[in-house]
């Protein structure tokens, strides 16, 4: 084979470029570095048990948008009996997660799936403070 | 048994054909990037006039596909043996131009990536999902038809017997595509223009006489470029078909003008107003619809006399007056007019961009660029089964 | 069953007929307008414009909107979204407006807004019904599913409707942050403060007019103090001929 010594330069560069994450990780010392959540200050519980938004909090908003938006639902029971008013900016952001930047950004942006383009239209609300009316007071009836 | 290799095999002439269309549809690609970046408003479409010249192409060209029944029919039931060569060329066709409808409604869509919602939730009271429905069961089958007759052809072998169903189905399947795209415009309580009964039979008229002068062109083209000859009979009796639908859609036009313009009913008479004569001083429109009713007459002058319609050459002339006027009527005119005066009385006028113009050329390409191909492979296969 | 291609073919289009027949059987089944709602004594909100009332150059209305809602204020008229605004009154009515009528109305500029029919044109012909009629009369717009076809806006006898032919945002003068913006692509209209009649609240337009002549309330209630206005004096739809039935009236 005159070609062996081509064929295992050739593949030596195959190898390396589809490894160049892992080793371009260890390099920047970023691909060990667990991505930063910032819980949120006061709630120490959330509207679903961890591990069922840590999997599934998208399909919890589409449940979410279309009993708010299409069957006018607008309240939703948690599993410990609190409720909440259902509302992307004001209830998810507003009165508990703060910050999409500090939250939502941080593990999407370490698994590089984009958030969805729900912030096209919703507000990312950085403050806490916002309390109005819209907000959510646990157990007001409409 | 797609006889594609046949398609990657051809002279100069096919391959700078072809060059140059995907040349037009890569500007247009560019040009339809940038519509996504900024949005629709790289249009000229405005809030009063929320359909323009992609809707009039759409509307336009559901037209030519439904065309292929007006050969279809005669050779597969009434034994119209003249067509016998020419039917593939009327599928092929119409495959072409419902892709080219599905395109245009594709590139007017705000969100496009959400287009599959159609599907998703099917909403039966609403013409539009109707309208791809059949415009996809239509593809479908003329997709089968064709590709299964020219695969016997081919192989030199006869028609399967299940075909002739499925044959049997797209003539009235032809009929209702096009039916259902009147029926998204003529059921609008807030457009007086288009609220006439009249317009699906319009809309079938002129497509009966839009869509075979196409093919009549087409087989001249074919003839002159490459082995393949449709025969005279063909085209003489496809001259007939466009002279008959061609004088019902003329008749359909001056009584639409009668009840648009007796009754004084300011309603009833803006919209042919305005594409006739202009509102508030602006006439946009006036000088096309007036071109489209000069063409439309001086091609029944041709196809009503049997000596000027007995040559060929005269009849093509014909055809393309047919084919323009048409377009100018169906495909310029008629959607943009629909919206003027606004529900508020307002006059906007529509002025296509060049992007816009250039997506819709580039829509225009990939019809050409598809037919081509088909075309292609027909008449390689007719070579070699020769 | 051996798995031949035929066989399979046939697999395949069991699956696909039986997954489409339950799909448009669903469909078929679901009111066509209607969605939600607990079904009991049904509320129809509506709105009465008092035209004598209505000041010339007073925007008000329009100001507390546009800011409640995020509207965009974009200078091109053809690209200008607009969810409630001011017409003359001749253009609201035309066929009303002969040279003999009266002329203190001729120069009134009236707030227009979606009409929230009865019988919706927009919503008959939404291909995905992105927008539909609430059990309370609303006939509201889904953001999510619009796929921007426009058919609602050709639908329209009034031109309620607004899209959104460029990105809103850069055009929207002061941010209120807890109410989303829209984005391209997406058709909307007035949505008769849906979200502040869940909070016990009136329109943002009817609690911004000085004049106080917006009124709104409960059509379906007979005492309701629309209900009570519209007996004593002579409320106008826009366009009834056309069967529509609006929401909205306006008392001369």
């Amino acid at each position: 084979m005159r070609d062996r010594f081509l064929i295992f330069c050739g593949l030596f560069v195959f190898l390396a470029i589809f490894t160049c994450p892992i080793w371009h990780g260890i390099a920047a010392s970023t691909s060990t570095a667990e991505p930063e959540l910032h819980l949120p200050d006061g709630q120490k519980t959330c509207v679903a048990p961890i591990s069922y938004m840590r999997s599934a909090h998208m399909q919890l908003l589409i449940d979410w948008r279309r009993g708010d938006v299409r069957e006018h639902r607008l309240f939703y029971t948690a599993y410990d009996g609190t409720r909440y008013k259902v509302n992307l900016t004001n209830t998810c952001l507003g009165q508990c997660h703060g910050s999409k930047q500090k939250f939502c950004d941080n593990c999407h942006n370490y698994v590089a799936i984009p958030t969805p383009s729900c912030w096209d239209c919703h507000q990312d609300v950085s403050s806490r403070a916002v309390t109005t009316a819209t907000a959510a007071v646990p157990g007001r009836m409409p | 048994m797609y006889m594609l290799d046949k398609a990657i095999s051809g002279g100069r002439r096919y391959w700078i054909w072809l060059a140059f269309l995907v040349l037009v549809i890569a500007i247009a690609f560019v040009c339809y990037i940038l519509q996504l970046i900024y949005g629709l408003g790289i249009t000229g479409m405005s809030r009063d006039i929320s359909w323009g010249i992609y809707i009039g192409q759409f509307t336009f060209f559901v037209g030519i596909g439904a065309s292929a029944v007006m050969v279809v029919l005669p050779y597969y039931f009434h034994n119209v043996k003249e067509f016998s060569k020419v039917t593939i060329l009327g599928e092929f066709l119409a495959i072409a131009a419902v892709i080219m409808c599905m395109l245009f409604i594709f590139v007017d869509m705000g969100q496009p990536t959400r287009v599959l919602n159609v599907l998703l939730y099917p909403t039966l009271h609403s013409m539009m999902f109707w309208d791809m429905v059949s415009l996809g069961g239509y593809l479908l089958l003329n997709a089968v038809i064709s590709a299964v007759m020219l695969d016997r052809e081919y192989k030199g072998l006869h028609a399967p017997g299940w075909i002739k169903p499925v044959i049997l189905l797209s003539v009235p399947w032809a009929i209702s595509i096009h039916t259902v795209t009147a029926f998204l415009y003529c059921g609008l309580p807030g457009r007086p223009l288009w609220m006439t009964a009249i317009l699906a039979p319009r809309f079938l008229a002129s497509a009966f006489a839009s869509g075979p002068s196409l093919l009549l062109l087409l087989c001249l083209i074919l003839r002159r470029l490459t082995t393949f000859d449709a025969g005279n009979e063909a085209i003489r009796k496809l001259g007939v078909i466009v002279a008959y639908a061609m004088s019902v859609n003329v008749f359909f036009l001056l009584l639409e003008l009668f009840t648009a313009l007796y009754s004084h009913i300011p309603e009833h008479g803006t919209g042919i107003t305005y594409l006739y004569a202009g509102l508030e001083g602006k006439h946009p429109l006036v000088p096309f619809m007036w071109l489209s009713a000069i063409l439309a007459v001086a091609s029944l002058i041709v196809l009503l006399v049997p000596k000027l319609r007995g040559d060929t050459r005269i009849l093509a002339a014909a055809a393309v007056l047919v084919f323009v006027s048409l377009w100018l009527d169906k495909g310029v005119g008629l959607i943009v007019a629909g919206f003027v005066p606004s529900p508020l009385d307002d006059v906007t006028v529509y002025t296509p961009t060049a992007p816009e113009l250039a997506i819709t050329a580039g829509v225009w390409a990939i019809g050409a660029f598809i037919l081509t191909v088909f075309y292609k492979i027909t008449v390689s296969v007719r070579e070699t089964a020769q | 069953m051996k798995m031949t291609r035929k066989n399979f073919l046939r697999l395949i289009g069991a699956s696909a007929l039986a997954t489409g027949a339950g799909r448009l059987v669903k469909a078929a089944g679901s009111a066509a307008n209607s969605l939600g709602g607990n079904g009991s004594s049904r509320k129809r909100w509506g709105m009465a414009i008092d035209v004598t009332k209505c000041q010339k150059g007073c925007n008000d209305c329009i100001r507390a909107c546009n800011t409640a809602h995020n509207i965009p204020q974009i200078a091109d008229p053809n690209h200008e979204i607009k969810w409630i605004w001011k017409e003359p009154y001749g253009k609201l009515f035309p066929e009303l407006f002969a040279d003999f009528g009266r002329q203190d109305l001729a120069a009134s500029q009236l707030m227009t807004l979606c009409n929230h029919c009865a019988d919706p044109p927009c919503t008959r012909v939404c291909p995905t019904q992105a927008t539909w009629k609430r059990d309370d009369g609303i006939v509201m717009m889904d953001y999510h599913r619009c796929i921007g076809c426009r058919y609602c806006m050709a639908g329209c006898p009034y031109g309620s409707r607004s899209f959104n032919w460029i990105d809103p945002r850069p055009y929207i003068k002061t941010m209120n942050p807890q109410y989303p913006t829209r984005t391209k692509g997406v058709v909307e209209k007035c949505n008769f403060c849906a979200e502040r009649l869940d909070d016990g609240l009136l329109p943002a337009c009817v609690e911004a007019c000085t004049e106080k002549a917006l009124i709104f309330g409960d059509l379906n209630d007979a005492n309701s103090e629309i209900r009570q206005v519209l007996r004593s004096r002579l409320g106008m739809q826009r366009k009834p001929e056309l069967g529509t039935d609006p929401s909205v009236f306006y008392l001369v």
